[in-house]
């Protein structure tokens, strides 16, 4: 039989408990191009597999700060330099007139940013991903978890990472085609 | 090497008092949440009711097609408005559709930065009413302007002619909170939905369904870094949204109190409007809620509990209501302004003083039966009270913009506001555009959240080592 190119081992678990325990224990014996998948956020397996620090933050900061910038600034140019108008005896430059569309403006763009950051640090949208050839996976987004091993890592053996990964007591160990 | 595990990872145990129903009902577990939610978009056949309900909005919502296809024809003379009433169902419709919206927001954002986790059953399909109620207001300002095709002058674009907006006026500002809000509810309500889309993906049977959910989930797989990002995103977008909950009704209550009009002119607006607009999103929550979790059977997820606290919210913020009508009497007495004072007894003895009747009646007087648990517990009774304030929270714009602009200071150029029947058919068509959308979502997107429905299960928490190895 001819192997197809192999993406990693895929230990299936019943319970997040044993999944974030098998996460520490790949993590302690060294391995680092490893991925955990749950039905819902659990905070527990980012931090096993050594996924401590997002930059989503930096990017909706950076957002919030270009939107309100750009906003403000829109509204000096337009009305003190490209179209001044007098509204009521008004200054041209009245700023607390032009507090309330630099506030919406910084929302707007952090939260865009948010949402962009977040999608383009995932790597989003990708309609294909190698997990997705274990037939077993589609139970990952209803109630069942896993811990994938890649066959990038330094580490990975094809035997001895299968029998690593048995100890861990879960419901099954498959390959994952590349 | 490790770090310790983390001090959140604790279940977190729910205090409920003797009599208090729980927020989710027993015998649940990931699967049959997972089952029970999706089968109502991938298994469930269409019903007869789902059916009924949908020709009758659907019929609405070409009532107002027909009434705005009639408007762009004819222009905004077919409306009841007139000088000195230049604003009139079109602005009170965009008033209480954008209100009605906030309550979404409010739970999906605030009610999750204060952990409030009974929310995780209502917010989904909260947020989807938001945004289906602000493209509702959405239209009003656009087919309000007699030239609706040159609307995106409110933008500022490099036009040809070198005009720009003048940002002094509040209603540049709204332009801008409206949109902004539409922007960011929409992107809230898509993100949240993304995890419970591909558990869509890999439920679905159907290959269509499966590709198209496929599509809309992005390739979503639930890998842990993946979550982190997802978690701190939704997070920050929480924050963000929160002071968008008080700042859009503010900015348009300032549409009315930065006007020289009386009965518009005061500071008590901001506070009072954006009370008003939880006050009528609840309502509407509730009048969603209660239909979505008989006919759909999800009694066991939407709980009584739900019902109870929406209620003590529309009770809380009800009576901010009532502060903000008794104010406006006290300012008009206590002003000793003679404008003030002729306004309030225009309001409220003058020939609309109906409205203001009703109103009372119906956002103050009725709701204070929501003090007595049997009603906030009781569905139907609940339902016929937020019936009753959605329509009191409608007068109330009709109240403050049509009854205060019909007397203002010059007796000579007072006048009346009667509605023809093309006011009634975009204000009915709206209410059909808006139950025409949450009608076509309940039957193919996930109404309560999945996801966040898991993570309320004691099986969803990691234990602590010790006791996973005993």
């Amino acid at each position: 039989m001819t192997e197809a190119p192999l993406y990693g081992l895929m230990a299936e678990f019943d319970n997040p408990t044993d999944l974030v325990q098998a996460c520490k224990a790949s993590y302690a014996a060294g391995y680092r191009r490893m991925d955990a998948y749950s039905p819902y956020p659990l905070e527990e397996a980012a931090d096993a597999i050594g996924f401590h620090k997002t930059r989503v933050p930096l990017v909706v900061l950076c957002g919030g700060l270009l939107g309100g910038t750009f906003a403000y600034l829109l509204q000096y140019w337009i009305n003190v330099i490209s179209y001044p108008l007098n509204i009521g005896g008004r200054p041209l430059h009245s700023w607390p007139a032009f507090i309330v569309p630099t506030f919406e403006l910084t929302i707007l763009f952090a939260g865009i940013a948010a949402v962009v950051g977040m999608l383009g640090l995932n790597g989003l949208p990708q309609p294909y991903h190698p997990v997705f050839n274990n037939p077993r996976f589609s139970a990952a987004t209803k109630d069942r978890f896993f811990l994938c091993i890649e066959a990038a890592d330094p580490q990975f053996d094809r035997i001895q990472t299968q029998r690593f990964m048995e100890s861990f007591n879960p419901r099954d160990v498959s390959e994952v085609a590349d | 090497m490790e770090t310790s595990p983390e001090s959140n990872a604790t279940p977190v145990l729910e205090r409920l008092l003797p009599d208090q129903p729980a927020v989710l009902g027993p015998g649940h577990t990931m699967g049959t949440i997972t089952d029970k939610i999706t089968a109502i978009v991938l298994r469930r056949p269409m019903t007869l009711g789902w059916l009924g309900g949908f020709i009758i909005a659907f019929s609405l919502l070409n009532l107002m097609m027909l009434a705005i296809g009639y408007l762009f024809f004819k222009g905004v003379g077919i409306w009841g408005i007139d000088i000195p009433v230049g604003w009139g169902f079109a602005i009170v419709n965009f008033v209480w559709w954008i209100g009605i919206g906030h309550a979404g927001t409010l739970i999906s954002a605030i009610l999750l930065l204060l952990k409030q986790n009974w929310r995780n059953s209502i917010n989904r399909f909260a947020e989807a009413m938001t945004l289906f109620a602000v493209a509702c207001a959405g239209i009003f300002p656009l087919i309000h302007t007699g030239r609706p095709w040159l609307a995106y002058w409110l933008f500022p674009y490099p036009s040809s002619m070198g005009v720009w907006p003048q940002f002094r006026s509040p209603l540049v500002w709204d332009v801008f909170a409206v949109s902004t809000y539409a922007t960011i509810s929409a992107l809230f309500w898509f993100i949240g939905l993304i995890p419970d889309l591909a558990t869509f993906r890999d439920q679905a049977k159907n290959p269509w369904a499966k590709r198209i959910y496929g599509l809309l989930s992005m390739g979503w797989r639930g890998s842990a870094r993946h979550w982190k990002r997802y978690e701190t995103a939704y997070l920050l977008l929480a924050g963000l949204a929160t002071p968008l909950v008080l700042s859009v009704h503010t900015v348009v209550s300032f549409d009315f109190a930065i006007a020289i009009v009386p009965g518009w002119h005061t500071t008590i607006f901001p506070p009072y409007f954006v009370a008003g607009a939880i006050y009528s999103g609840f309502a509407m929550v509730l009048v969603l809620a209660i239909p979505i979790r008989k006919f759909y059977g999800v009694e066991d997820m939407i709980t009584i509990r739900h019902l109870d606290n929406s209620a003590k919210v529309m009770l809380a913020t009800g009576l901010i209501v009532a502060y903000g009508y008794s104010m406006e009497a006290f300012f008009a007495y206590y002003s000793g302004n003679f404008w003030e004072r002729f306004m309030f007894l225009n309001r409220s003895t003058g020939p609309m003083s109906w409205a203001y009747v009703l109103l009372i009646l119906c956002n103050i007087l009725i709701p204070q039966a929501l003090w007595i648990r049997k009603v906030r517990q009781t569905p139907w009774m609940l339902f016929l009270a937020s019936v009753v304030v959605l329509v009191g929270m409608w007068l109330e714009r009709f109240v403050i913009i049509v009854v205060s602009l019909s007397r203002d200071y010059l007796p000579s150029s007072w006048g009346t506001f009667t509605a023809t029947r093309w006011d009634y058919a975009i204000l009915a068509g709206t209410v059909g555009l808006f139950f025409t959308a949450m009608l076509l979502f309940v039957r193919v997107m996930p109404s309560i959240t999945i996801f966040e429905m898991r993570t309320m299960l004691p099986e969803s928490k990691v234990q602590e080592e010790v006791a996973a190895h005993d």
